[in-house]
């Protein structure tokens, strides 16, 4: 079993769900409370992984990451070393990949608090940060879990974004899809049943902890202050 | 604000004045201009006339066209200055038709909300005795969906009110509570507003209601304001024929009570200007006090002969002054003493072969006979 590849696909994982929390919730409360006009170009941008072929994601990322991008050259002079093949590059690009699988959920779930509840903490004096707080994301707490259980089982699973922009460099961006392939290259099916067997459990087993935890939401929420 | 202590020198200080046009399609748009000072004031109008509106301008929640909008001398909202003070800093209380309490946060927590800048023991003592002034201090622990539809009214007053609003909207906040429910809620209102004296603006499309509750009434439909003073000046204003439909009565007379039979239930009064006596239902009157009674034009019959046999206490004669046909409304107005107007259907009329001139007998029900009370302040 590699435990290598395991343990670096749910840290991947988990780091790419942190910076989707700080970034999807923003980027979600903005599109279901904006009445901007054009505000459909950035819902297609944001959805745009759902329909892209992994590949086509996984190459421009790649671009965008090189050396003769102003993004790749900006890191290469801050950080001391490129984006592509390293697992900093890989976040970056999971977080683009599952973006989606964020935001979506979080999006449908801020849009169906009544808007008289939003109306009355305003008139009650409150700051729209403060009616989002202890309002708007009390109630849609189950969009927020869903989305950010749905981007982890995504990231969990990923192959092409991660094969384009990581490679497969052991410990640094081969994770448990990779090595599975890899797995299966070789022709060693049994190393390949036990790692996707691993995979199956876990998501199986998160995916039922949110759809547990949405059927009783207030159960696990700190109600106070 | 410097104003505060002038209010005994300006009294006129304490109100609100707004003059608003909000263009809601093509064919319809609000265009309001009304006063309002410290008690209830009752806005009154069929569904989709513009009230819910109107209160939502006011409370920062839609932005008028133009106009302006100005609250105990600060301005709320004015297009040509280009003042839009954001709804949650207007300090104003607003109860939402649907109440709008905060389903994850408990009676406590709801009524705190708005005070959560005040130093903890302050807040604890306003809390405290908002709770106890609408009775709700027992379901401090509970959520919404655990109190009664009263207590959830209450609850709603109280976060508002909490807050000391300078004004307060409430959107036909008691239309699914029964009668007494009601009363006792609003008695409680009352009570707090006699020490806080501030407006309260009261959506409702209940003429009764209106016309019972308020100090003053206006009365709204199509977005246009077709009346506004006092209960008895709007039943009393020229028979606009919109102002009628709205209010529900064609016939508003002035009468004095003759005599009270308590244990009926019923009150003579006679109608001013002739002898006509009516049967109506008791009400909060003695004998020699003044009322007002007013009789929907649907629910008055009429009958070709003297009636005899008839449930109905009310049967007196009189003659046909004009006849006139609206759609498939007749419209007869008949002076029996007093002038009376009565809708027939056009088969109706056929049938009793009536024309201009014609003696009649009217027949009218107690229950029909709707009494508008008369407030001790009222200029009568």
């Amino acid at each position: 079993m590699d435990w290598g590849a395991i343990f670096l696909t749910v840290r991947l994982a988990m780091v790419v769900c942190a910076i989707l929390l700080v970034l999807g919730i923003p980027i979600a409360s903005w599109l279901s409370f904006s009445r901007w006009r054009w505000k459909f170009f950035v819902e297609s941008v944001v959805a745009l992984p759902l329909v892209l072929p992994p590949t086509v994601l996984g190459f421009y990322v790649l671009v965008a990451m090189g050396s003769n991008s102003p993004l790749g050259r900006w890191y290469q002079s801050w950080s001391g070393h490129g984006l592509p093949f390293t697992f900093e590059g890989l976040v970056l690009a999971s977080v683009i990949y599952s973006l989606p699988f964020a935001v979506q959920p979080m999006t449908a779930g801020f849009a169906q608090v009544d808007r008289n509840l939003i109306n009355a903490s305003s008139i009650l004096g409150a700051s729209r940060i403060r009616t989002f707080f202890r309002i708007v994301l009390p109630l849609s707490l189950g969009g927020v879990v869903t989305g950010i259980v749905l981007s982890f089982a995504h990231t969990l699973g990923e192959f092409g974004v991660v094969l384009m922009v990581g490679g497969n460099i052991p410990g640094v961006t081969r994770t448990v899809s990779i090595a599975i392939y890899d797995h299966v290259q070789a022709l060693d099916y049994a190393g390949a049943n036990r790692m996707a067997l691993v995979l199956m459990a876990f998501s199986f087993v998160t995916l039922s902890i949110t759809y547990a935890l949405n059927r009783r939401v207030w159960a696990v929420w700190p109600l106070h202050r | 604000m410097a104003v505060e202590h002038s209010d005994d020198a300006h009294p006129s200080i304490r109100n609100l004045s707004v003059r608003i046009v909000r263009r809601l399609s093509n064919s319809f748009a609000l265009d309001a201009k009304f006063d309002a000072t410290p008690g209830f004031t009752m806005l009154l109008g069929p569904s989709g006339g513009g009230k819910t509106t109107l209160l939502n301008c006011i409370a920062g929640l839609e932005r008028p066209d133009a106009g302006r909008i100005v609250l105990n001398a600060r301005v709320l909202f004015d297009s040509t200055s280009r003042i839009d003070v954001p709804a949650s800093r207007r300090a104003l209380g607003y109860v939402f038709q649907n109440l709008a309490l905060f389903p994850h946060l408990t009676v406590e927590q709801n009524v705190e909300y708005g005070i959560v800048n005040l130093p903890a023991r302050e807040r604890r003592e306003r809390m405290m005795t908002m709770l106890e002034s609408f009775r709700i201090s027992h379901l401090i622990c509970r959520r919404p969906s655990e109190i009664s539809g009263g207590e959830r009214q209450r609850t709603a007053l109280a976060r508002a009110l909490v807050t000391s609003p300078a004004l307060l909207l409430l959107d036909e906040p008691l239309v699914a509570l029964d009668a007494a429910t009601k009363s006792k809620i609003l008695d409680d209102l009352r009570i707090w507003n006699a020490a806080h004296e501030i407006p309260i603006l009261y959506v409702t499309h209940s003429p009764a209601e209106a016309f019972t509750l308020g100090e003053r009434v206006v009365v709204i439909e199509s977005g246009r304001i077709l009346a506004d003073g006092t209960p008895n000046d709007v039943l009393a204003s020229p028979r606009h024929e919109t102002i009628a439909q709205v209010v529900g009565f064609e016939n508003v007379f002035d009468a004095t009570v003759r005599s009270i039979a308590e244990s009926r239930g019923t009150m003579l009064c006679q109608l001013d200007g002739g002898a006509t006596e009516l049967e109506v239902p008791l009400g909060r009157a003695e004998t020699g006090s003044r009322v007002r009674v007013a009789i929907r034009a649907g629910d008055i019959i009429v009958a070709a002969e003297r009636p005899h046999g008839l449930s109905a206490r009310n049967a007196f004669q009189g003659r046909v002054e004009s006849v006139r046909r609206e759609g498939v409304t007749v419209i007869l107005m008949i002076e029996s003493g007093a002038r009376f107007e009565v809708h027939l259907t056009p088969g109706a009329f056929a049938d009793l072969n009536l024309s201009a001139g014609k003696q009649i007998w009217l027949v009218i029900k107690t229950y029909s006979c709707n009494l508008v009370e008369r407030r001790k302040d009222d200029s009568i």
